[in-house]
């Protein structure tokens, strides 16, 4: 509701520390085995705002272990299919993620089948700590007895993250005073709690620094290699660095599909994206202030 | 100023949660069953009382508006629920067994309509106050947090059913004694009301009741629960994408509001002598929210106080200056929502800030570089300077 003006001085340290991809092994030491049936897959999904057409027949399939980028300029539908996957934008089509028919489920039971999605704009709760949000995060399948009960010390799980996602020093802070980046790691560190086995990013390092976007997507490969990801960004660097596989959308329908480097060499995408065809040089730095609008973004 | 760093053996304790509450609830109950009891006259007791009645609601506002967002306008219905029930059985016990009450051989045709039957049961009676107004509110809840009504709309719908109520209820004069309400009980529960020994023995029970309230509400809000529900209240949406329904969150803390005011209601009944649809409508509802308002809604104790002192006020200023008093309320919550939009709890936190900050820079005045990072560092080995950190952390509970 209203900024409470307690926390106007952000005493955030310099030190927090990045990721920590060890601790990450032991949030994904789980077995293999329970993600074996995992895989995403979308057949005709449409779907229609007023009349306007916003995504129109999409098909798309990402198998576990991938880590599949959505790119396409603005308005092509990449967080509308990810609205429509989540239940936040009404759809047609069909949606399966493990044999669990999504469409039409209200959100809170897709989660629970094992998506988790962040926002465009990290959407944390400010006024909690950062333990806060990740026991919450951490607590969807809690009984009603544990909820009336204070929380006495950390949850392993929870632990873990705090260590992955390099928050553990700062836990006890509201998270509204974390800087930018850390507050989009937060939202990573509760995709790992909750269990996601799929998990939808927003533009996951947009507003990061270049260290953080290394350090972020070097985590984000690794937990590809056993979950189901999906990665809706702007920033083609990035995108070059990290993708498995590329989707590129236009007008709400898939142009182009495979590798990066297939993706490039493709015609019509060369010809969506402004027809040039050379990656422009020395782009590095504006790209590291990519923002929603960053519509100028050539590839 | 205090200094941060000296941890004397009261201030370690005074850290602990489990003993800030036992303190707490100490010092409210010397307050209530000691102080209040021996300087206050019957007839200013029987006053406390009546405006305890009126703070259990506003506790149940507290949790519900302050902690979980929702604007709750209509309170006056579960209050009157409560309250018309408990003084139900008081008429039919006044009226003796298989007797009629007075109002009903006066307007109706003497007869005890069915529905008022399983009143004469204190036991049922009792029951019915503690469901009742819970159950209602966990259905219309339901029903609305279901379908994402909230904020403005929310408010208004809840307060047009304190609207429909209070009509309800004086339609039905027959069976509800229509605008005059139910009064002119003589015992409660088999004690006499017209003993002064019964009277205070009910403020005793407004008491007891009240504080069992504040501690509820505090355990809910320092539990997971409370978490979550602060969650719901800043990012609903959000919630929904971990794996909640909100709704379930939301209703939870509503139907709580609810069986509070229910109970206070019940309590208001044989305290004040009647309940009406006065007591019940949307004026009485828009007043239980100004005293929360006023006190602080987020905060624990801030709807209590800011209850009371409204309360009290009133009366004490329509006593001085008749017809005086609603520019006062209209002025004082214009003021406090324009000034103070967290009430006057906030003043606390704001004192408290001070206190830090002052104490900051008269610490080490000699390297006036790392001012930006000091503070940091101190909070992140959360050893030293805790003010910060302590600060910080009340601010994300309280406010």
């Amino acid at each position: 509701m209203t900024p409470h003006p307690e926390s106007v001085e952000p005493v955030v340290p310099d030190d927090a520390g990045g990721l920590d991809p060890e601790a990450l092994e032991q949030v994904i030491a789980a077995p293999g085995e329970r993600f074996r049936h995992d895989y995403l897959e979308i057949r005709d999904l449409r779907v229609v705002f007023d009349g306007f057409v916003a995504v129109d027949g999409v098909d798309l399939t990402v198998t576990r272990g991938d880590l599949r980028f959505l790119i396409g300029p603005n308005g092509a539908g990449k967080t509308t299919i990810v609205d429509a996957i989540t239940g936040l934008a009404p759809a047609t089509g069909s949606v399966q993620f493990g044999r669990v028919d999504l469409l039409g489920k209200p959100s809170h039971r897709i989660v629970r089948a094992g998506v988790g999605r962040t926002f465009q704009t990290a959407s944390v709760f400010d006024e909690l700590t950062v333990l806060q949000n990740l026991d919450i995060a951490a607590g969807a399948g809690r009984g009603p007895a544990t909820m009336l009960r204070r929380r006495r010390g950390v949850p392993p799980e929870v632990e873990a993250a705090l260590e992955t996602v390099g928050l553990t020093k700062v836990r006890d802070l509201p998270a509204g005073i974390l800087a930018h980046g850390q507050k989009q790691w937060l939202e990573i560190g509760m995709l790992l709690v909750q269990d996601a086995r799929l998990l939808l990013l927003d533009e996951p390092v947009a507003g990061m620094s270049q260290a953080e976007r290394e350090e972020t997507g070097l985590l984000l490969q690794r937990i590809g290699e056993q979950r189901t990801v999906v990665v809706v960004e702007h920033d083609m660097e990035f995108l070059r660095a990290f993708a498995a596989s590329v989707t590129v959308l236009h007008q709400g329908r898939v142009l182009s599909e495979g590798t990066v480097a297939e993706v490039q060499a493709d015609p019509r995408v060369v010809e969506v994206y402004l027809g040039s065809g050379t990656h422009g040089r020395g782009r590095g730095t504006t790209a590291a202030a990519a923002a929603p609008a960053a519509s100028t973004e050539v590839e | 100023m205090s200094a941060p760093g000296t941890t004397s053996a009261p201030a370690a304790l005074w850290r602990r949660p489990a003993v800030r509450v036992w303190i707490g609830v100490a010092v409210a109950a010397v307050v209530l069953f000691g102080l209040a009891p021996a300087v206050l006259s019957d007839f200013r007791l029987n006053l406390l009382a009546k405006f305890l009645c009126l703070a259990m609601v506003a506790v149940g506002i507290g949790l519900a508006w302050g902690r979980g967002g929702m604007l709750v306008l209509g309170q006056g219905v579960f209050f009157g629920i409560g309250g018309y029930l408990m003084a139900m059985h008081m008429k039919l016990s006044d009226a003796g067994p298989g007797g009629v009450p007075d109002f009903m051989l006066l307007y109706g045709d003497g007869v005890v309509p069915g529905w008022w039957e399983p009143f004469r049961s204190p036991l049922v009676t009792v029951l019915a106050i503690l469901v009742l107004p819970a159950g209602t509110a966990a259905l219309l809840g339901l029903a609305v947090f279901r379908r994402r009504v909230r904020g403005a709309y929310f408010a208004i719908l809840s307060q047009a059913l304190a609207a429909a109520f209070a009509i309800l209820l004086v339609g039905q004069q027959k069976v509800t004694g229509g605008t005059n309400g139910l009064n002119g009980f003589r015992s409660f529960f088999g004690y006499d009301l017209a003993d002064p020994v019964n009277k205070r023995m009910l403020y005793f029970i407004a008491a007891g009741v009240l504080i069992a309230m504040v501690v509820v509400v505090r355990l809910l809000m320092v539990s997971r629960y409370g978490e979550l529900l602060v969650a719901v209240r800043d990012q609903e949406n959000r919630v929904r994408f971990l794996g909640y329904d909100p709704a379930n969150v939301k209703v939870v803390a509503y139907a709580i509001a609810a069986c509070f005011a229910g109970i206070g209601g019940a309590l208001f009944a044989p305290v004040v002598g009647i309940i009406s649809p006065a007591d019940v409508g949307v004026i009485p509802s828009i007043g239980f929210l100004v005293g929360v308002a006023i006190g602080g809604r987020a905060t624990l104790l801030g709807p209590v106080l800011g209850a009371v002192a409204v309360s009290w006020a009133e009366t004490g200023l329509s006593e001085q200056f008749p017809s005086f008093w609603t520019y006062f309320q209209g002025a004082l919550f214009i003021l406090v929502v324009a000034f103070l939009p967290q009430g006057f709890a906030s003043l606390g936190g704001l004192w408290r800030r001070r206190r830090a900050a002052g104490a900051a820079p008269g610490e080490p005045p000699t390297d006036p570089g790392p001012t930006g990072t000091a503070p940091g560092h101190a909070t992140a080995d959360d050893g030293a300077g805790t003010t910060t950190t302590d600060d910080a952390r009340t601010a994300g509970r309280t406010a």
